[in-house]
């Protein structure tokens, strides 16, 4: 590595790789696509919070009530959710949550005990009772809190000390700190169908959906789109990043609700999935990790959570059926978005879970061991030494899965319109029909995990990562997964002309898939060989302490940690990319 | 739209072929079925009265040759057509189609797309992107995704004469099996219900392969044990197949797997069994094929399936013996041999 400017110093040194290789940088700011806050749907929402969490409360009610249409059987539930939030209370319990908990929880226990002579009515009334009560709690606890004053508090929080961070690291002269030379947007490539997606916004209700591989996943969507001018979205984000106070400041104004994991109780799931369809019905720009939480292994998500994603199938039905006539029912549009790293902070640990999970040796329970330090400390680094994100944006989709024009018109392979009505029709009436939509919500799971492939951006480091790791496997072709990754790493050395040799083979395959409009490519990668190898070596996992890839002396592929670089390898898994290394 | 309740909506059948013509006429007892022929000739006979493919028709069948027609009047179409012109027609068809459409297929066979200038034997390899059910195909031409499947033992002839019989009708949607159950059960004729529209698809095709052998077993006059023998070791080998190619197991056991295994295997009627009957009485195959009227699906199956399970690694003796048969010249008293000798003793080894 040297330096391409001279005054610059030392910092250069980290920095000068990226930025001669990545040198189509057209990110541009945009403008909001609505004016003023108040126009926004998530401010409408949360104007309205008490009639919205009460409508909420409603549906969620009505909902439980006929999947246990008879008193006993609602009984019967409710004990098993008592049973489970003690149990969870007892076992695992967070910060954030109220400490009432127990109480409130001893109570209904305690209401909900009934000789064998109680009528059946009075167990419909009491149950139901004990039901709206359960329910409105999570309701309150799930709703989000948007508040555009500390929304535009936060957002300029970020952006000054974001920017403070990038200038003051990377430019070093006297003053460079208080410099706007560099923004976020040299750190953050948003690349794909941006123009697209505006358009959608102002036409539709939007659900973006991208992948999760990091906890920082959430902040760095927040950010893309503010950039993008959109309205702050609705996220559902995991209740234990509200155990981190920065994230909980964050994520509390910019719109987000709260999901929690550990409950996985009926009334809890259908409270969730009430609020979630009518907030989307009322409009609000939706955001859903589809992956359920951060990809373990490294791989792109192939299994997605179909809960909150059948929410945006029946949101959609709702509003085709409560359509006044004469007005054109506002479309959902289901964006995928795929977010691209050189670097996972959370990489040792997520793969650690992973492989102990798959080896079934010892089982952890989840546990962040990332609290605001840590991440003040990654944030710096990531500032202050290289290392760019992509985001990449997708085309649209109908919540059926077809692709949208620009107008919001849904297609099919031939480019005919394609009514997204019809999907909900049965004998030219609309009808709710929940396996239909059960079955519409697997389709729509399996058509963005195909998308998700497709607009993956692949980095150099992700090359390498794969190349390395699958030689290695080559070379011990009788080793199961777990026998290689106990390989002494001091033992393992690649020759670099047989790694450069199926690095190309391999980059040649990529950019076969990218005509054949299968996969996507960061800019770095059109570069010779030789200069992708490098900068791929310099970027994989570059935060880590024990790096998953390097150069030996002799110039050589050596490894420090081969956990890791399974991880970063497992990017590439899905594209039959194995036959060439 | 309006808001004509099911009952009045004619259902659509595409294809006037045996098979179609039976279905056509097991629809017509309850409600108008349009019936799509291709051919002019067919169409202007039925409208007539007079009998189309041995079948008197129903006075509820209406012949048309207007795909457009069918899409427009009928909400619920069966396409019942052979598997190497179905493609074809779902392309002319798609344009036609809405999302509010269910279409219920009835065709056992596979759709094979190769590159040009290829053929099966030349072909480096065959899988599942190549090879596709109806299903699929009906997903990959159209936008159409309330799908489903006709199988079981239903021998159109014995349809026709109302013999009591049943058929299973598979789909992911309930709806789809729900709306065939109304449309085609009668006092005669059961319906099943099956979620596992690709393993019931894959049981219908598969079969015809031992259909075939079967027939070829009949033709050497041999007797019952013989055919116990091939219709117990053809379900394992037809289970060994739909696994590899994307079947669950139990649809292999039921009424579309088992029942109607069984029954083509012992019926003289069934085009496939002819062709393994003729095979074995020395006719050459190009013969046998010129003198029947219409497909008989599971000689290309055998074409097909043999080269699959040469690339997903599955060991069907049955499949690639019968495929020297038909295309490589051996006797079928060589392959009785050869399979006879065959190392394998285990009975049952999937479960």
């Amino acid at each position: 590595m040297n330096s391409t400017a001279t005054g610059d110093g030392f910092c250069v040194i980290f920095t000068a790789p990226m930025e001669v290789l990545e040198t189509k940088n057209k990110n541009k700011k945009y403008k909001p696509i609505l004016e003023g806050i108040p126009d926004w749907p998530v401010y409408q929402l949360s104007k309205n919070r008490k009639e919205f969490i009460e409508e909420v409360v409603q549906e969620a009610l009505t909902r439980v009530h006929s999947l246990r249409p008879s008193p006993r059987q609602l009984a019967e539930e409710l004990e098993t959710t008592v049973y489970r939030e003690q149990q969870r209370m007892k076992r695992n319990r967070w910060r954030v949550d109220p400490p009432d908990e127990p109480r409130f929880w001893a109570k209904i226990k305690e209401e909900l005990s009934f000789n064998a002579d109680t009528s059946d009515e009075e167990i419909a009334a009491k149950t139901r009772e004990l039901l709206h009560r359960i329910v409105s709690r999570y309701a309150n606890e799930i709703a989000g809190n948007f508040k555009p004053s500390s929304y535009k508090f936060a957002r300029e929080v970020v952006k000054f000390w974001f920017s403070r961070l990038l200038n003051g690291a990377r430019v070093k002269k006297f003053g460079a700190f208080f410099r706007n030379q560099y923004t976020l947007r040299d750190k953050i490539h948003i690349v794909g169908k941006v123009k697209h997606l505006r358009r959608l916004a102002r036409q539709g209700t939007v659900i973006m959906v991208p992948t999760h591989f990091s906890n920082l996943d959430s902040i760095l969507i927040g950010w893309v789109i503010h950039s993008l001018g959109l309205p702050a979205f609705i996220y559902g984000a995991g209740l234990n990043l509200f155990n981190i106070k920065i994230f909980a400041y964050f994520m509390n104004s910019l719109g987000a609700y709260k999901v929690d994991r550990r409950k996985k109780n009926l009334p809890y799931l259908e409270t969730l999935k009430a609020y979630s369809t009518l907030a989307i019905q009322k409009g609000a720009h939706s955001l859903f990790f589809p992956g359920g939480t951060r990809s373990r292994s490294g791989m792109i998500e192939k299994n997605l959570k179909r809960g909150l994603l059948s929410t945006a199938i029946e949101a959609q039905r709702n509003i085709y059926m409560n359509a006044i006539p004469g007005e054109t029912p506002r479309k959902i549009f289901v964006v995928p978005v795929t977010l691209n790293y050189h670097f996972v902070l959370e990489a040792p640990d997520l793969i650690d879970d992973y492989l102990s999970i798959k080896g079934q040796d010892r089982y952890l329970p989840e546990a962040d061991k990332y609290g605001s330090w840590q991440l003040l400390q990654f944030l710096f680094k990531f500032f202050t030494k290289g290392s760019n994100i992509s985001v990449s944006i997708g085309q649209g989709l109908d919540v059926m899965g077809n692709y949208v024009d620009d107008h919001g018109n849904s297609l099919d392979a031939e480019g005919r319109l394609i009514n997204t009505e019809d999907y909900f029709k049965s004998n030219g009436q609309i009808t709710v029909d929940l396996q239909r939509e059960d079955e519409y919500t697997r389709m729509l799971s399996q058509k963005i995990v195909k998308e998700y492939h497709r607009i993956n951006r692949v980095f150099s480091s992700h090359l390498v990562a794969f190349v390395a790791f699958e030689l290695w496997q080559k070379k011990y072709p009788r080793l199961d997964l777990f026998g290689l990754l106990r390989l002494p790493e001091e033992d393992q050395v690649l020759e670099y002309e047989v790694f450069r040799e199926a690095c190309q083979r391999v980059r040649k395959q990529i950019v076969k898939l990218k005509k054949e409009g299968k996969i996507n490519i960061a800019t770095h990668m059109k570069s010779d060989i030789d200069t992708v190898i490098r900068h791929g070596l310099d970027n994989v996992g570059i935060f880590h302490l024990k790096r998953p890839l390097l150069m030996n002396k002799e110039g050589n592929i050596i490894t420090r940690d081969f956990n890791t670089l399974y991880y970063y390898h497992n990017r590439l898994v899905g594209y039959e990319l194995e036959k060439f290394v | 739209m309006s808001s004509r309740s099911l009952s009045d909506k004619p259902v659509g059948v595409i294809g006037a072929g045996n098979f179609g013509s039976a279905v056509a006429n097991l629809l017509a007892r309850q409600r108008k079925v349009l019936l799509y022929a291709r051919d002019e000739k067919v169409v202007k006979r039925i409208s007539e009265g007079l009998p189309n493919r041995g079948h008197v028709m129903h006075s509820n069948v209406v012949p048309t040759c207007d795909l457009a027609e069918v899409a427009e009047e009928c909400e619920v179409i069966f396409p019942i057509v052979p598997s190497t012109h179905f493609r074809a027609m779902m392309r002319k068809l798609a344009r036609h189609l809405r999302p509010y459409h269910i279409l219920i297929h009835g065709t056992k066979g596979f759709d094979l797309t190769l590159p040009k200038n290829e053929t099966i034997e030349t072909v480096a390899q065959l899988d599942r992107t190549q090879v596709k059910t109806m299903s699929e195909v009906i997903q990959e031409e159209s936008i159409v995704v309330r799908v489903g499947c006709l199988a079981g033992p239903n021998l159109a002839r014995e349809l026709a004469e109302g013999h009591p019989s049943a058929t299973v009708v598979a789909s992911h949607f309930d709806e789809v099996i729900s709306i065939g159950k109304r449309l085609l059960r009668n006092e005669n004729f059961q319906v099943y219900g099956n979620n596992d529209l690709v393993g019931v698809e894959l049981a219908g095709v598969l079969k015809n392969i031992i259909a075939i052998a079967s027939g070829a077993l009949s033709g050497m006059g041999y007797g019952e044990n013989a055919r116990g023998l091939l219709i117990s070791r053809g379900v394992i080998e037809m289970i060994y197949l739909g696994r590899a190619l994307g079947g669950d197991l139990r649809a292999f056991l039921g009424l579309a797997g088992i029942g109607d295994l069984v029954t083509t295997c012992n019926s003289s009627l069934s085009r496939n069994f002819q062709v393994g009957f003729k095979l074995a009485q020395g006719i050459p195959l190009p013969d046998i094929l010129a003198g029947m009227d219409e497909i008989a699906e599971g000689v290309d199956t055998v074409r097909i399936v043999k080269k699959c399970a040469d690339y997903y690694r599955v060991r069907a003796p049955i499949t690639s013996i019968l495929y020297k048969v038909l295309f490589e010249n051996m006797t079928v008293n060589d392959a009785l041999q050869y399979l006879m000798r065959y190392p394998l003793d285990v009975d049952i080894d999937f479960l």
